[in-house]
């Protein structure tokens, strides 16, 4: 790791104002970041360090309105009584990232500002129509996430929490990287009021996406038995040496069905 | 058995400095004035080194010196070296090309050492080793073997054509031919054995230390034998004649053979420890770990099996390329040589064999011995192809096996080996009886209830431990004997060393030596301490490796504790006023049987010392050496059967059954066998479903981190079913035969028979992973 000054910020405030410095960088868990820097891969000259302030921890739920502060780690986004009840799937799926140690360091904000296409929150997001709530502005998921690593925050701008309203229905299935245990392909489904959205982490070469033919499919019939057949294209999906794009196309719909099928249990 | 003595589950003294983090390794070892390496390694797999500049780098802060290989030659310091020489069919000798500890001319892996950099601290060496600036020019690079023998190739080195290092051959060839002509039935396939990263979990490091007031170096280094280290570095790397140089390996962290070798960066440290005037200590970071280690496997074969109408195998052929990487490591040639094709008969009666192996130079990391190696690629293709031609020849595996087995012992091998005891068909049923093999199909009929394929795989492994004896494996190229020395001190009290030439790197040495101590002597395994890995310490020895710890450096205590044990009878006759013949050793009493007449063991220790009273002539003192060369190879052998459901929307495989029943001749410590074969299989597992090195064409490791390379987890594992029927080994005095590298040897081939027979295909690539499982399902719809 290359030297680098180290700032805790007390307030958003003065976190955005700590940005101004060098080439600061946010620090949240640090899940993502402190590796790179540990391999030499990333070497910001400052770091902001936004995990002590309170304001940007825990869960609300509202009626049917959740709200988590950005920097609620996955550990307590998982444990949430009150998200368990509003929306399991969510606490579900922060259930399967990482590992212990992980969970209890990384937070919901680093892996949304990160937007890595093998994170999990970016589907669940992207499907849940949620909105990323930054001290600037208010931006809907599906126009938050732009790419690969790429997001539509501008620099210095710091997300503060995530909100949206609770689904009907929902699931997470997730197929893993046998080496990384990151999603090979992971598949977020809601039903709400304004109809079912399929969200799809892990296969897309551009990030996270929404998979209009399974969605097409369950607005027929919410139900696994919907997906029986069903093939998604391999176009526009990612190959490695993990898996090919017709694998993870193929993976696509295997988890939404499983998804579904968990879903409607 | 006494409650520690020999078959006792001791729990081993050793793990509670382990578990408590109080474990020494090479990195927790502290000089006065000691500093920090960093090398600059290649980024290029292949490329001309035009140009290197330091200047920027020494300038920067805390560097005390940048080293390159030009610097070094200067000094005199020799070529890495392959200890074995092996010769192709046409009698030539193997063609090693010139491997510099630093890069001169010519890098040619990624990851090829170029130059060192000592600074203050670590970071500061990492920092200023950025700032060297290399010119290269880059070449076209080769990482696959096959078509690095193609004309035209990359050259890796101008002293191997076509970058072929040698083409050797074992076995009757027109014999084999002909058996193949004349057979009833041929299984013919194509099989690879894919390329390992060992992941030690403890990485390489070394500590350089020169005193220059008494002109001796002393070296720290992360090693399974650090006798042969310091002979190699003495001999042939002109680092220090051998009474100058003083290499200790303190606990180390793993090793699985990638600590046999002796590396770059151990030489380059001590040389630069001179070079700048103080210690120098490098330790791996875990991704040259992955680039640097030497790996394991990467062979590819095809095999031809002729049985006669009564399913008898009538010979075996065998054509195999073997990558070698970038260099020849230490041991690399008779990997793929004799200790893989000496193997080819397996546990059956085979009239003729013929292997042919090709061995290739390519711009990939060198290659090894890794846990087995060379058998677990014998095993992997007799027991691949023994499944298929069971299935070719609708016959059960189990019987086909059983039909072939070898009965009768001593059994001589159309290649080589002699094996000496054995009992294949009581490993055989205690497996299919502890599998249920029998009741396998209703089993399958309930997994395909349930949307899952269900498969059951077998492989009947053998092994040889214990490279021996030093004449024939001298006669066979080897550069070293590979005996084993031992020294039994008993103390004035009764207490006592064992200073040992064996090295343990996790095998429970400290526990299962003193066990035998414990046995002969009944002296509580407290009381005896086992040293080793320091050559000021401990007599010449050849370390741990291929299993030869309990078969080969036990025997050599053995031979030492009879030394002892008659100087301590003759001792205790003559202060009981008996005869020498009359006196036995029990429970820590020295008594003449038969009587009351007894003396307590630290008083016969303690006259030894005293001098007070000894027998005529004489010397005082009970210590005692021993050298012991064996016989012979010792040959542990086994069945393994592997139990699996797939499920084929995902291709995700799960090992729902997994059985290993060995014989590993007379057994010391059954806990530590059953630990040594439970990582055994999780490593043959591993291999099986999860790992695998991967190069792109450019010869960039693709999986140089654990991002991309997939170790086993406590989770892709069943619990185990082990058991052991044993049939003592006649070749040495303990009648053990060695079950360190058995589980990773047996059990590849028995989880790929089972997925095979899973899917209902011949053959799938290792690893079988779940992307390459669903691949193979849809390809064979």
């Amino acid at each position: 790791m290359y030297a680098v000054n180290y700032h805790r910020a007390a307030s958003v405030a003065d976190a955005a104002k700590l940005m101004k410095s060098g080439d600061a960088k946010l620090l949240s868990g640090g899940m993502t970041l402190i590796p790179a820097m540990k391999t030499r891969l990333a070497a910001p000259s400052d770091l902001v360090d936004l995990s002590r302030i309170k304001d940007l921890q825990g869960v609300k739920v509202s009626g049917k309105t959740v709200t988590i502060g950005a920097a609620t780690t996955h550990h307590d986004v998982a444990n949430d009584e009150k998200l368990r009840k509003a929306c399991p799937a969510l606490a579900h799926l922060a259930s399967l990232i990482g590992d212990p140690a992980v969970r209890h360091k990384g937070t919901i904000g680093g892996s949304v500002a990160n937007n890595d296409p093998a994170a999990d929150y970016p589907a669940a997001l992207l499907a849940l129509g949620a909105t990323i709530v930054t001290n600037k502005r208010e931006i809907a998921a599906a126009k938050f996430f732009t790419g690969l690593f790429e997001t539509a925050l501008k620099d210095g701008e710091i997300i503060t929490a995530v909100s949206f309203t609770a689904p009907a229905r929902a699931a997470y299935e997730k197929f893993r990287n046998p080496a990384s245990r990151y999603a090979i392909v992971g598949v977020f489904v809601a039903k709400g009021k304004d109809g079912v959205s399929v969200a799809v982490t892990g296969a897309g070469d551009e990030g996270v996406f929404r998979s209009k033919e399974i969605e097409a499919a369950l607005a027929k019939n919410f139900a696994a038995s919907a997906l029986e057949g069903l093939k998604v294209p391999a176009k526009n999906l990612m190959t490695d040496i993990h898996a090919s794009a017709e694998y993870r196309a193929s993976l696509i719909a295997v988890m939404a069905k499983r998804a579904v099928a968990a879903a409607s249990a | 058995m006494g409650i520690e003595g020999i078959g006792a589950r001791v729990a081993r003294k050793e793990d509670k400095r382990f578990i408590t983090g109080a474990g020494r390794y090479v990195d927790d070892m502290v000089v006065p004035g000691m500093k920090h390496a960093a090398f600059v390694r290649s980024p290029h797999a292949h490329a001309q080194i035009k140009k290197i500049d330091v200047k920027k780098a020494q300038a920067m802060p805390g560097v005390i010196g940048v080293l390159t290989g030009k610097e070094l030659k200067a000094d005199g310091i020799g070529n890495l070296i392959c200890g074995w020489m092996i010769h192709s069919k046409d009698g030539s000798p193997m063609k090693m090309g010139a491997w510099s500890p630093l890069a001169v001319d010519k890098v040619r892996y990624v990851g090829d050492a170029i130059v060192i950099v000592v600074a203050e601290t670590k970071g500061q060496a990492r920092d200023a080793a950025e700032a060297v600036e290399i010119t290269y020019k880059e070449l076209k690079a080769v990482v696959d073997a096959t078509k690095a023998l193609q004309k035209g190739a990359p050259q890796v080195h101008a002293e191997a054509e076509d970058n072929l290092i040698f083409d050797w051959e074992i076995g009757d060839a027109k014999a084999t031919d002909a058996a193949i002509k004349a057979a009833a039935h041929v299984t013919r396939m194509k099989i690879v054995n894919n390329r390992l990263v060992p992941n030690a979990m403890e990485p390489r490091a070394a500590l350089g230390h020169y005193d220059k007031a008494e002109d001796h170096f002393t070296c720290w280094t992360t090693s399974q034998n650090p006798h042969v280290a310091r002979l190699v570095m003495s001999a042939f790397y002109n680092v220090a004649p051998e009474n100058k140089l003083r290499v200790i390996a303190p606990d180390v962290g793993g090793g699985f053979g990638s600590k046999i070798y002796i590396y770059p960066e151990e030489i380059v440290c001590l040389w630069a420890s001179k070079k700048t005037g103080v210690p120098v200590k490098w330790v791996a970071d875990r991704t040259e770990s992955f680039l640097t280690d030497a790996h394991g496997r990467d062979h590819v074969s095809t095999v031809e099996m002729a049985f006669d109408k009564n399913n008898r195998i009538t010979g075996f052929k065998v054509d195999t390329i073997a990558n070698l990487g970038a260099y020849m490591s230490l041991f690399s040639s008779c990997v793929p040589t004799y200790l893989y094709a000496t193997l080819l008969s397996g546990q059956y009666n085979i009239p003729t064999i013929h292997a042919n192996v090709r061995t290739v130079y390519t711009n990939t990391a060198p290659v090894d011995a890794y846990r087995g190696a060379g058998r677990p690629e014998a095993t992997y293709l007799l027991e691949r192809t023994m499944e298929t031609a069971a299935r070719e020849l609708g016959v059960s595996p189990a019987e086909l096996r059983r039909t072939n087995f070898i009965t009768t012992f001593p059994h001589q091998t159309p290649v080589i080996m002699n094996y000496d005891a054995g009992d294949y068909g009581a490993s055989l049923d205690a497996a299919t009886k502890a599998s249920d093999y029998a009741g396998f199909a209703k089993r399958k009929t309930a997994a395909a209830k349930q949307g899952k394929l269900r498969g059951i795989g077998m492989s009947c492994y053998i092994e040889a431990c214990g490279i021996a004896p030093s004449a024939a494996v001298g006669s066979l190229g080897a550069g070293v004997g590979l005996w084993e020395s031992a020294e039994v001190r008993v103390n004035a009290v009764g207490t006592i060393e064992v200073l040992t030439g064996s090295h343990s790197h996790g095998q429970g040495h400290e526990t299962t030596f003193a066990q035998l101590v414990n046995q002969r002597f009944g002296v509580p395994i407290d009381s005896v301490s086992i040293v080793h890995g320091d050559t000021d310490k401990v007599q010449m020895g050849m370390g741990t490796y291929g299993s030869r710890s309990g078969a080969v450096g036990m025997s050599a205590i053995a031979k030492a504790l009879d030394k002892v044990e008659a100087k301590a009878k003759k001792i205790a006759a003559h202060l009981l006023e008996a005869d020498e013949g009359d006196i036995v050793i029990e429970n820590g009493e020295v008594k003449v049987a038969g009587t009351d007449k007894s003396l307590p063991w630290f008083q016969v220790a303690l006259a030894a010392y005293t001098a007070h009273n000894l027998p005529a002539g004489m010397e005082p003192g009970l210590k005692e050496t021993a050298f012991y060369d064996p016989a012979n190879f010792t040959f542990p052998a086994g069945c393994y059967i592997c139990e699996v459901e797939i499920d084929p929307e995902t291709g995700t495989t799960e090992i729902v059954q997994f059985v290993a029943a060995d014989d590993f001749g007379n057994i010391i410590n059954p806990m530590i066998v059953e630990g040594q074969v439970h990582g055994g299989i999780a490593q043959g597992i591993g291999q099986a479903l999860l790992e695998g090195a991967h190069y792109d064409a450019s010869g960039q490791l693709l999986t140089a981190s654990y991002m991309d390379y997939t170790m086993p987890r406590a989770g892709d594992l069943p619990s185990f079913k082990v058991s052991t029927s044993n049939t003592p080994c006649p070749s040495n005095p303990l009648g053990i035969k060695g079950c360190g590298e058995a589980g990773a040897i047996g059990s590849p081939p028995a989880v790929i028979n089972a997925i095979t027979d899973a899917i209902g295909i011949v053959d799938i690539a290792m690893p079988a992973s779940p992307s390459t499982v669903w691949a193979a399902i849809r390809a064979a719809k």
